[in-house]
């Protein structure tokens, strides 16, 4: 195992608040904090009955603007950023969610469907990690 | 109200982000490394974030509406079908290929790290061509964050309540 990139006690606080943020979502508007699907419906704009939605993205966006410039940067080459959104984008449409809406929500809501749709994407981004380094190594 | 609660919401959720290391590509392609150089961290970070929301799932599930009496939003739980494995391959190859999804995208796109826009406008792209073509295949089953549907009276309902 490596260095840690990240304090150990910051990998479970922050998900406890990833989870507060999923729960009060949940508890007061019975909505799902799913990213790729808010993003989805914005993109579609339907006037109207988009306020949440983008509350919930100023809100999400709001402490990486406050934090200024210090966020760890990007390790992908322009051209594996592109094929990589492509197929993020396109993966978590087809597949209905993504990390939060089906890793964080679908799970905390005991959904067979999202614990289905996790396995699916870490088994696959596992498989790419790894046979990205057999490739390099080779 | 339901704008407010998601402010918060966002707030929570977005600090969650940057706090765990989740808006770190290189950690996040670390945790992804089973077989080299494995960063174990964000498995916690999932397991926080599941162990705090899970009772707030429950909680509005077996209640059948939230708190404040609005629609529970997550209709399908149990279709396991061939969009739902193939999208969620494809999610995970592009995952893996970045460490990026899409929540850290739009944060790493605010703060402006450089690359970040290549990453979103590519997104965009994917999430666009995944809506035309799948307006021409089969649609089986419901999405987990896909909550609108053709129901979107209810939706009117809710929003009227904010």
């Amino acid at each position: 195992m490596s260095t840690a990139l990240v304090p150990a006690w910051q990998s479970p606080a922050g998900g406890a608040l990833i989870g507060a943020g999923a729960a009060v979502l949940v508890l007061s508007n019975g909505r799902t904090a799913g990213i790729s699907g808010i993003l989805d419906k914005l993109l579609h704009g339907t006037v109207g009955v988009q306020a949440w939605r983008l509350a919930f993205i100023a809100g999400l966006l709001l402490p990486a603007v406050i934090a200024g410039p210090t966020l760890a940067g990007v390790v992908s080459s322009p051209e594996v950023l592109a094929i990589s959104g492509i197929l993020v984008g396109y993966g978590s449409r087809v597949g209905g969610g993504c990390t939060s809406g089906h890793g964080i929500c679908g799970v905390a809501n005991l959904s067979p469907r999202s614990l289905a749709a996790t396995a699916t994407f870490l088994v696959f981004a596992t498989l790419t990690v790894a046979l990205r380094h057999a490739l390099v190594s080779a | 109200m339901t704008a407010l609660a998601a402010l918060l919401a966002g707030l929570l959720f977005g600090t969650g982000l940057l706090l765990s290391g989740m808006t770190d590509p290189a950690n996040v392609l670390g945790f992804l490394d089973f077989a080299g150089d494995w960063r174990p961290g964000l498995a916690w970070t999932m397991a926080g974030a599941i162990a705090v929301a899970g009772p707030a799932f429950a909680v509005v599930r077996h209640h059948g509406r939230s708190l404040r009496g609005l629609g529970l939003r997550t209709t399908d739980r149990l279709t396991i079908d061939r969009s739902l494995l193939l999208g969620s391959a494809v999610f995970g190859i592009g995952w893996g290929l970045s460490g990026i999804c899409p929540g850290p995208a739009v944060i790493l796109l605010a703060n402006g790290v450089p690359g970040a826009s290549i990453f979103a406008i590519s997104l965009i792209v994917g999430i666009y061509a995944a809506d035309s073509f799948a307006a021409g295949l089969p649609h089986d089953g419901d999405s987990v964050d896909d909550l609108d549907g053709p129901t979107d009276d209810s939706e009117q309902r809710a929003a009227s309540c904010g």
